[in-house]
């Protein structure tokens, strides 16, 4: 079945089984391989993409339920040359160690800061409380997204 | 901004380092070459894929103890798609990451030990055809009487699963020093307990993944989410009964190891058999529920424990005694018996030991080394002794320790030789930051206050393997260019070892972090060193990084001294040149050096290596625990107890860790708040419990809870810099030691908060409700 989405601001065609995870999809015929696949089962948030601007585990949605809509995923925030205020935070803060649930924390915290631009340290939490990680104890990871937070509302990047 | 945000102590002023000690990197807080792991662009195991690759999925037993009568893979070979199916007579070479104790086959060949234990394998065109194929391998077992926990194992010695078959023990160490019962009996107060750890799992957030390809020229390549590519190439060698020089071992950046990823797994060798088998590539993926059956984690422990002290706090001897429970086979579990008892003698011990550790086989998913290996459960029985001792001789907990403190320079009771030692001003620093002397005993009832010490080694002397080259190794390549390549065989888990190692070199040459480049983890490309395991990294390949990076130091200066027409001592190595000393405006540029030094010496390179000095006592297993360095820790624990729910909420940690020096002060602090995080959550959530029938009570994240952001403690990491004489640029370990506190000070903050010891862990609402109603029953009768 061919489907159209708009995945990172381009517009994609495939031909694929309506029901393949819509993680498959972006990992296999989209290429881009910076969703990461943590349990398969909806419960690390590893695979954290916006659809539409809402955070949603990748691995539970199937790709035909994407038909027409906007995708989001790391590869979108930015690049090496142009890291996103998100990603420089996570950086310079110690945010990410091993990194592999760092590309669906950084989407999760995206999600946050369009719909919160100035949240507070408990908004932060929350936020983000769907994204398991394993080596940072997470209070890197909200101090980036504290400081991300503010760099971006002094460019006036709050509200998307 | 700067200033509040050093959080590090200084012990006291100190020599001033060495004439032009390196050029200003060690130290300095900032990035840590993280930038593309930010990106998405990292490539992780399972992000490789292959032309024409397979798909493998192992058929695992579903019984806990049963015989493999015979296994028919009809039915799955005619599933389209399907490709090939190996069971164990493909792979009939035992192996096991400790050479004495090689007791696993790839593919269990007549026996399988544990609900999980894999039997088979196939891969097939897609992963789905490969899950349905494993579904259909037929397979007969007879089953067989099994043990599935401790109690089992010692009480039914018939079940057989230990070396001779006629009882279930892997290992029984027992080590006495000192005149143990003759000084319990002069002691003034003796406390005693018993502690239940039930075990708990590594869970990184990237399951195991192997890909294997033989290529055309015969050449079997292997990439792995492993921590130990050595130890890997050296046992696909011996169980593919291949030469190692068709053999080639690759580790991809990994999501997160913590141990659990120390040894070889099943779906290497099955990759690497069936992609000879077939011809194509060929790759596993374990999936969420097969990790939690797979792991390796901390051993379930029972510790009986006596500790003795005077009336003035003097520790007079401890009596340990230990059942552990080690699962099926025996992977690093020599080490772990070891390990229990031998670690324990640092920071603050007694004078005289004696502790006796028996691990069992048991018909469960496999232990082994998980971050603070063996060293975690008893610490937890020793601490919580140390503050018993403490109410009961109304001393402060911290003063107690204070006074039974190993000196640094000296050796202990069990004959570890101890040269830097920053454990004294890790508990003042705690002390100090947690407002100690003028809150605990004041924040009211459900609230306290908990202290607890450790030390651990940096590395270990014990090379897995006995021989006599080097543990560790880097090579240097210099370029014309400016760039400089460190080749490292150490394995980068996220835990930072790849950037240490370019602090290092871009410090000794006066680079920046931009010019080097680390390629690591490729047995092919970099020299051998033993792995990511026993905290080693910093100490021993860093101490390797150091001196090939002076080799090449040397030539710059002596290349450059040349062209200023000075002596070499007078030329400094700067951050971005070499000039001289006294008339600093005299220099070139580090580019330039390099290009003098190449026209001088010829294309420049080094290589460094390290061994540990000759260490450990004269007695069988004296050398094991035995470390060139110790790192040591104090935490403090703030926690408030909900009276009607039993709740423990871990407010928060302060946590010293003595690393020697921080070479990058953001990685040290983040491996200390990964640690505490880490252990906070064995201590109050985590819990892998295996039933009666061997199945996991819940392999999957929901109902095996490792801690979300709401659940964590605010962690106060405060680095303690003690200079290692012997460490890199005075440098010791960070990703381990500083766990071992973080669950006897939960333990006794609560007891500070509501007066009652819970032993089993973790400390969940309904076990501190339990011990709640108890002290509340028993009070009246006391009255």
């Amino acid at each position: 079945m061919k489907v159209t989405l708009t995945v990172n601001g381009s517009h994609r065609e495939l031909d694929v089984p309506p029901l393949m995870r819509l993680i498959d999809a972006l990992r296999g015929p989209l290429g881009l391989t910076g969703t990461k696949e943590g349990c398969a089962e909806g419960e690390c948030g590893a695979c954290t993409v916006l659809l539409d601007g809402d955070p949603v585990c990748s691995c539970l949605v199937p790709v035909g339920q994407c038909a027409g809509r906007s995708v989001t995923t790391v590869e979108g925030l930015g690049s090496i040359d142009h890291l996103a205020p998100l990603q420089r935070m996570f950086v310079d803060h110690g945010g990410a160690q091993c990194g592999i649930c760092t590309p669906g924390m950084l989407v999760a915290a995206e999600a946050l800061l369009r719909r919160t631009p100035k949240p507070t340290e408990a908004e932060i939490r929350e936020g983000l409380a769907g994204n398991l990680c394993r080596c940072t104890g997470y209070q890197r990871i909200v101090e980036s997204v504290k400081a991300a937070a503010e760099l971006r509302g002094d460019r006036g990047e709050g509200a998307a | 901004m700067a200033a509040s945000d050093d959080t590090r102590v200084r012990p006291a002023p100190r020599e001033p380092a060495g004439a032009n000690e390196g050029s200003g990197l060690v130290g300095r807080r900032g990035r840590a070459l993280i930038a593309p792991r930010v990106t998405g662009q990292v490539r992780y195991t399972d992000d490789l894929a292959l032309p024409r690759m397979l798909f493998g999925r192992l058929v695992r037993c579903p019984h806990p103890h049963a015989r493999i009568v015979g296994i028919d893979a009809t039915r799955a070979l005619a599933r389209p798609g399907v490709v090939a199916v190996i069971t164990g007579k493909d792979l009939p070479e035992r192996f096991g990451i400790i050479p004495w104790t090689p007791d696993e086959y790839p593919l269990a060949l007549d026996r399988a030990r544990f609900v999980g234990d894999a039997v088979a394998a196939v891969c097939a065109t897609d992963e789905r055809a490969a899950h349905e194929a494993a579904d259909l391998v037929d397979v007969e077992y007879e089953i067989l009487p099994a043990a599935t926990d401790l109690d089992g194992a010692i009480a039914r010695p018939e079940v057989g699963l230990g070396r001779a078959g006629t009882d279930n023990v892997s290992k029984e160490v027992a080590l006495a020093f000192g005149d143990v019962d003759g000084l319990l009996a002069a002691s003034d107060v003796v406390v005693e307990g018993e502690i239940h750890y039930e075990g708990s799992a590594h869970a990184p957030i990237e399951t195991h993944c192997a890909l294997a390809q033989l290529d055309k020229n015969g050449l079997l390549t292997v990439w792995s989410t492993t921590q130990v590519p050595h130890y890997l190439h050296r046992e696909l060698s011996r169980v593919l009964r291949l030469p190692p020089t068709r053999i080639r071992v690759v580790q991809p950046p990994i999501g997160g190891a913590f141990g659990g990823k120390s040894e070889p797994f099943s779906l290497e060798f099955c990759a690497a058999k069936l992609a000879m088998v077939t011809g194509r590539p060929v790759k596993f993926l374990y999936t969420r529920e097969e990790e939690f059956y797979a792991h390796r984690g901390r051993h379930p422990m029972r510790i009986r424990m006596k500790v003795g002290a005077m009336a003035d706090g003097t520790l007079t001897a401890v009596d340990a005694e230990t059942a552990i429970d080690g699962g099926a086979y025996s992977s690093f579990g020599l080490v772990t018996s070891y390990y229990s008892g031998q670690l324990l003698t640092l920071p603050a011990f007694a004078q005289a030991y004696r502790f006796k550790s028996t691990r069992y086989f048991t018909n469960k998913p496999p232990c082994g080394p998980k971050r603070g290996h063996g060293s975690v459960q008893p610490r937890f029985a020793f601490e919580t002794a140390l503050d018993k001792l403490a109410v009961a001789l109304g001393l402060d907990p911290i003063d107690l320790r204070r006074r039974n403190l190993v000196p640094p320079d000296s050796t202990t009771l069990n004959g570890l030789r101890v040269t830097s030692n920053g454990i004294a001003q890790c508990l003042d620093a705690v002390e100090s930051a947690s407002g100690w002397a003028e809150r605990r005993g004041k924040l009211g009832v459900g609230r306290g206050l908990g202290v607890a010490s450790s030390a651990y080694i940096s590395g270990t002397n014990y090379a897995i393997y006995p021989n006599d080259m080097p543990q560790s190794a880097v090579q240097l390549k210099v370029d014309r260019s400016g760039v400089v390549t460190v080749f490292s065989g150490q394995s980068e888990i996220g835990q930072g070892c790849d950037a240490m190692l370019a602090v290092i070199v871009a410090d000794e040459l006066g680079l920046d972090l931009g010019s080097v480049r680390v390629v690591s983890g490729d047995t092919d490309l970099a020299p051998v060193d033993l792995g990511a395991y026993s905290s080693r990294g910093t100490f021993m390949n860093g101490n390797a990084a150091l001196s090939a990076a002076r080799e090449v130091r040397h030539k710059l200066v002596a290349a450059v001294a040349e062209k200023l027409g000075v002596t070499p001592r007078e030329v400094l190595v700067t951050r971005g040149a070499l000039c001289v000393a006294a008339d600093p405006a005299r220099g070139v540029p580090v580019t330039e050096a390099i290009a003098l030094a190449e026209a001088k010496f010829g294309t420049l390179g080094a290589v460094g290596f390290y061994n540990t000095p000759k260490l450990g006592a004269d007695y069988r297993g004296g050398t094991i625990g035995a470390s060139p360095a110790y790192s040591f820790t104090a935490h403090v624990a703030e926690v408030a107890v909900d009276l009607e729910t039993g709740k423990v909420d871990v407010v928060r940690v302060w946590a010293a860790h003595d690393c020697g020096k921080a070479l990058c002060p953001t990685a040290v602090e983040g491996q200390i708040a990964g640690s505490v995080y880490m252990g906070a959550a064995e201590a109050l959530f985590e819990e892998h419990v295996i039933g009666k029938d061997g199945l996991h009570l819940g392999p999957n994240l929901l109902d095996y809870r490792i801690p979300t952001t709401l659940d964590v403690p605010d962690i106060v990491p405060l680095i303690v810099e003690s200079d290692d004489p012997e460490g890199p640029r005075g440098a010791k370990e960070a990703g381990e030691g500083p766990l071992h506190p973080s669950i006897p000070a939960i333990a006794n903050a609560i007891f500070d908060a509501v007066g009652v010891r819970i032993d089993r862990l973790p400390f969940s609402p309904s076990r501190v409700l339990a011990a709640l109603r108890a002290a509340a029953r028993a009070r009246p009768a006391a009255e």
